[in-house]
């Protein structure tokens, strides 16, 4: 266990790294947004407000301390094989945008 | 040698378990589309995964068959890899990434230029399966069916160890004979349950890597086997006449044996690893490794048993490592060698490696549907011993058995097929050949030996073909020496 | 009927005062005649929630009656109800009719209990003011210009006006208790993995935490009864034994070390706010307690480590929305590519798309140890100085919010504003710790003001006392919103 200590501030603090449009079109696309001209720039400037508050974060040292990915230290409970989910295919499908023959349909994947 | 080709190989092995890897759902192969995709396949909001035991399970007894205990993580991690694709639900695949279940290994293989070689493995990891799209049957649409979506896989990625498509198959192959006799995977390869991507590269001797290109989904051996031969001889073709090559990938066209690069070209691969926070890490106990390695133990692996074939019985490396391709096949060995004496390895090694497998491969059978069982091979193999059957008789009398017309002895019976080992006999025969062939016997007497074959052959004629031609041709060299 | 707590309509139904039909009968008429001005609702169905009400009255005809048998409870819009239109105030999911209950809805279900209706929340639950759902913002019944608080802005204001005696909400950043302080009412954020995150529509996974909403700490306690508990679909949830949440409802507070971070009373509140929370403290020292300054060094960081974490986990849970199964699937599109971006620019909102552009972008190629793994490193900083502080306190205490109830409008537009409306509560959520807050008085304007309780690990019981103790000896929770009195 390492020992408590309250947050040091690195003597440097790092530049904050603005955003640029480029950034958010990149983003924009890979989280398969639609996102046009007016858009992106009005949320440009917002998520460098954001990222601003990041900053403050990123100037803190933690060397040597571990990532906390969950609130308690608790480990992966393991299921028994079993199958316990029935059919239920009909049910599902009555909501979903477009069924042919029990697929889902998507317009044409080209591999 | 101009040029090196370097392969690397990630294979994806189906768990055989009866649930999903997070879900609930069977497993099963060929039901109709979307019965077996359950609240938590097709992520409907708020569903949450939990990990199956059995699946987990299976990825130490892999991890205990290629590397030992030392090479299982006792602490792995799942991670979300992000991306969208329809066949997707979640738009991310539960995956392991910097905390892989099996964190080394490796695989012994024989490859034709090398020997023996062992191939390092970089990882093994447990993942979940994606659903199928189906790009036939609609104009503009693809139809996707999420049955196969959750299932379990374990994703084992080589090192790039191979340098021909000949090696790669040879991992190939030995891989889907350890995953089978482990009982972690079915190997069934026309249900995808065994599949591989290779990352081919060439690269003049002593050069660093190339760049590489990777051939997706090849889900036989043939076909693995093209399409690197095919890649490979590309890509040195493209550098030879100047060009360069970019990294991809690439689909194998089994119509025309040709690889060419897809049209979607995944953006960028930005997948965004995270670990997965709806599930926690996964930490397997000593107690259970120990366990689970007594079960290993208890049936071994493919390496063991061949080792125990040439330590014990003296076979070649060769020999043993065919009778290991699959548990069924050694253990198929085994029992017929419980009834013949230690000496006759070799002799059933032959007929094993040699006529069986030729039949079961020209029936399409395996080892458990033949049709002469390892008591009439033993059997069989003992008149051979015993010098009552030649072995063309003994391949007549294997046919016959194959045909189902009975046992062995049977057969030999009612065909009267003993071959004729009575001296007095076998005298006469090799008397009467003399006497008629006084041209080959001055030949022989001369120092040719090939008019002695000659002889044996008239001798045998004679018999029928029934003659021991062992004892024909002592016989002869006896009378001829004098 | 409509001023009581869940504690006395069950006492008043098991005495047949009145049976549940007549009870969801009562509030459904006002949820008709309120519902308008404070839009609570996304969804009534005054034949579905009567149907519960009789079975209610059935099975305690059968003598089989629990404490929350024939109980309206409003669900959060987040929470999956088979047959129940579930949109978690987006369009996305506005034609979503869940096909199955989440397991506090089975359990509440399983109780007895009547889903009285779907309450309006921010969209995904991100946002601390309840503005941005599709279906228009939820007005506090304080006052209709300001909002209640959010994300479960909808349950909060549900419960203050009298529309229903409880409620369920989720809180990843103080979404129960931020609206239940600007509201005036109680609500609880459970340790992380009490309450089953199954069937709860996620946002940031490892921080989501589904809890009730009531008038007082002790209704609080007889659905924590109900709600918490281990369900083996969620991975995190924990396998502990039963628990009476009411168990120290009726215990002294006398000798209670209570802890005060400075860091909570340092700066950027407002004087209404630490009016009321300093008058509070007081009325716990008399009764008894002991007050000892602690501190939380890395408190501020936690806004910052939030607005990295919450996003990352977003962006990637929100990834399954995308037209194909169902939800909103757009309309005219050129090719896949293109449906997916179409279907998910309509779908959303402005802010749950700014949060997915946030989370892509510091899970991407480059800035994911920058951003992620630095953040989650600060987070365990955070989660250890809550450890150091509970070493010399039993319990902390402190403002829920900076603020009272803000203006409709005030801050959508600045994210940054808006996400430091929850600098207090964040850090509960980061360290997986219980929190809870409890109305403790109003500012100059009449509005509101939380008092904030944060207990150790599995410290909810106490904490609900310590809460209960507080409710006995002040008239809070019993003012009512003018207009609502019925």
């Amino acid at each position: 266990m390492i020992p408590y200590a309250a947050p040091i501030f690195k003597a440097s603090l790092p530049v904050f790294m603005a955003l640029t449009l480029d950034d958010v079109r990149r983003v924009a696309h890979l989280a398969r947004v639609a996102i046009d001209d007016a858009e992106a720039r009005a949320v440009l400037s917002q998520l460098n407000d954001v990222f601003r508050l990041v900053a403050e974060m990123q100037a803190v040292d933690t060397a040597g301390v571990e990532p906390m990915s969950h609130a308690l230290d608790v480990t992966q409970r393991l299921r028994a094989d079993a199958v316990t989910e029935a059919d239920q295919h009909a049910a599902f499908q009555s909501v979903a945008p477009h069924v042919e023959g029990d697929l889902y349909l998507v317009p044409k994947v080209i591999e | 040698m101009k040029w090196e080709v370097v392969i690397g190989l990630e294979t994806h092995a189906q768990l055989s378990t009866k649930s999903k890897m997070f879900s609930g759902a069977s497993t099963a192969f060929g039901a109709a589309p979307n019965t077996q995709a359950c609240a938590v396949d097709i992520a409907l909001p708020g569903v949450l995964p939990v990990a199956n035991k059995a699946a987990v399970e299976c990825a130490i007894r892999f991890g205990l068959a290629v590397g030992g205990a030392d090479g299982l993580s006792r602490r792995s991690v799942f991670a979300r890899k992000n991306y969208f694709y329809p066949d997707l639900p979640k738009g991310y695949q539960i995956s392991q990434y910097e905390l892989p279940i099996v964190k080394s290994g490796e695989i012994p293989i024989v490859s034709p230029t090398r020997g023996e070689i062992k191939i390092r493995l970089t990882r093994a990891h447990l993942e979940e399966d994606a659903g199928k799209s189906l790009h036939e049957g609609f104009h503009d649409f693809t139809g996707i069916d999420l049955n196969r979506a959750g299932t379990p896989l374990l994703e084992i990625v080589s090192e790039p160890d191979m340098c021909s498509a000949d090696e790669a198959v040879s991992y190939a192959r030995a891989l889907h004979a350890l995953v089978r006799w482990i009982d972690i995977c079915d190997g069934n390869m026309q249900e995808g349950s065994f599949r591989c991507d290779a990352n081919v590269s060439v690269r003049r001797p002593g050069e660093p890597l190339g760049t590489r290109r990777e051939i997706k989904n090849l889900n036989s051996f043939r076909f693995l086997q093209q399409a690197i031969e095919f890649e490979a001889k590309w890509q040195i073709e493209t550098l030879e006449s100047g060009g360069k090559i970019e990294q991809a990938t690439v689909l194998f066209d089994p119509d025309t044996g040709e690889t060419r690069a897809m049209r979607s070209k995944e953006d960028a691969h930005d997948y965004r690893y995270f670990p997965d926070p709806d599930l926690l890490p996964l930490v397997i106990s000593e107690e259970w490794i120990a366990k689970i390695a007594e079960s290993v133990v208890a049936v071994g692996t493919p390496q063991v048993r061949k080792n125990e074939y040439i330590g014990s019985y003296g076979l070649s490396s060769q020999d043993a490592w065919q009778l290991v391709k699959s548990r069924e096949t050694a253990d198929y060995f085994d029992k017929v060698m419980a009834r013949l004496g230690k000496h006759e390895a070799k002799l059933c090694a032959n007929w094993m490696n040699g006529e069986l497998a030729s039949v079961l491969n020209r029936d399409s059978l395996d080892i458990t549907q033949s049709r002469v069982s390892s008591a009439q091979l033993a059997d069989l193999l003992a008149r051979v011993r015993d010098g009552t059957l030649s072995n063309k008789m003994a391949k007549e009398v294997f046919d016959a058995v194959w045909a189902g017309e009975g046992d062995p002895d049977a057969i030999i019976e009612k065909r009267g097929l003993k071959q004729i080992s009575d001296s007095g006999e076998l005298e006469k025969f090799c008397d009467q050949v003399i006497a008629a062939n006084a041209k080959q016997v001055e030949d022989y007497r001369a120092g040719k030996d090939k008019a002695f074959n000659s002889l044996v052959g008239q001798a045998m004629k004679l018999s029928k073909g029934k003659a021991n031609p062992q004892q024909v041709s002592e016989i002869l060299k006896r009378k001829l020496a004098s | 009927m409509h001023n009581a707590t869940i504690k006395s309509l069950a006492a008043d139904l098991a005495a047949r005062k009145f049976s549940s039909v007549e009870l969801t009968r009562h509030l459904l008429s006002r949820i008709r005649a309120l519902n308008p001005k404070y839009n609570c609702f996304i969804t009534v169905d005054d034949a579905a929630s009567l149907k519960q009400a009789q079975a209610a009255d059935d099975l305690r005809a059968a003598g089989r009656a629990g404490p929350l048998t024939g109980i309206p409870i409003a669900q959060k819009d987040i929470f999956c109800a088979k047959g129940w239109l579930t949109t978690c105030g987006s369009k996305m999911l506005s034609s979503f009719i869940s096909p199955y209950d989440a397991h506090v809805v089975e359990q509440l279900n399983g109780a007895g209990a009547v889903n009285i209706g779907k309450t309006n929340m921010d969209e995904f639950a991100m946002g601390s003011s309840s503005e941005t759902s599709f279906y228009g913002p939820v007005r506090n019944p304080w006052n209709a210009d300001n909002v209640p608080g959010g994300s479960s802005g909808g349950s909060a204001a549900a419960v203050v006006a009298r529309l229903a005696p409880g409620a369920i909400g989720t809180d990843t950043g103080g979404s129960i208790r931020q609206p239940a302080a600007l509201s005036g009412i109680c609500g609880l954020k459970p340790t992380y993995g009490v309450v089953s995150r199954y069937g709860m529509i996620a946002f940031a996974s490892s921080l989501d935490q589904g809890g009730p909403m009531a008038r007082t700490a002790e209704d609080l306690a007889i659905m924590m009864n109900v709600m918490a508990g281990f369900d083996a679909r969620d991975s995190t949830s924990l396998e502990r034994a039963r628990e009476d949440y009411t168990g120290e409802i009726g215990k002294a507070v006398k000798g209670l070390k209570i802890g005060l971070p400075k860091e909570f009373f340092a700066e950027g509140a407002e004087a209404g706010v630490t009016g009321a929370v300093a008058a509070a403290i007081s009325a716990y020292r008399k009764l008894g307690c002991e007050t000892v300054e602690v501190s939380l060094p890395s408190m501020k960081l936690a806004v910052p480590v939030y607005y990295v974490l919450a996003p990352a986990e977003a962006s990637s849970n929100l990834a399954r929305y995308d037209g194909v199964r169902y939800g909103h699937r757009a309309q005219d599109y050129a090719d896949l590519t293109d449906m997916y971006k179409l279907t998910r620019a309509q779908g959303f909102g402005q802010e749950v798309k700014r949060r997915i552009l946030i989370g892509t972008y510091v899970l991407s190629h480059g800035y994911y140890d920058a951003y992620y793994i630095q953040a989650q490193k600060v987070r365990r900083l955070v989660a250890r100085d809550f450890a150091e502080a509970f070493r010399r306190c039993d319990v902390i205490m402190g403002p829920t919010s900076p603020t009272t109830a803000f203006r409709l409008g005030e801050k959508v537009d600045d994210p940054v504003k808006m996400y430091l409306n929850d600098i207090y509560t964040i850090p509960a959520n980061l360290a997986g710790l219980p929190g809870m807050s409890v109305p403790c008085g109003f500012d100059g304007s009449g509005l509101p003001v939380g008092l904030q309780i944060v207990g150790n690990y599995f410290a909810e019981a106490k904490m609900l006392g310590i809460a209960h103790q507080y409710q006995q000896a002040t008239d809070w929770h019993l003012r009512v919103p003018p207009g609502c009195e019925g």
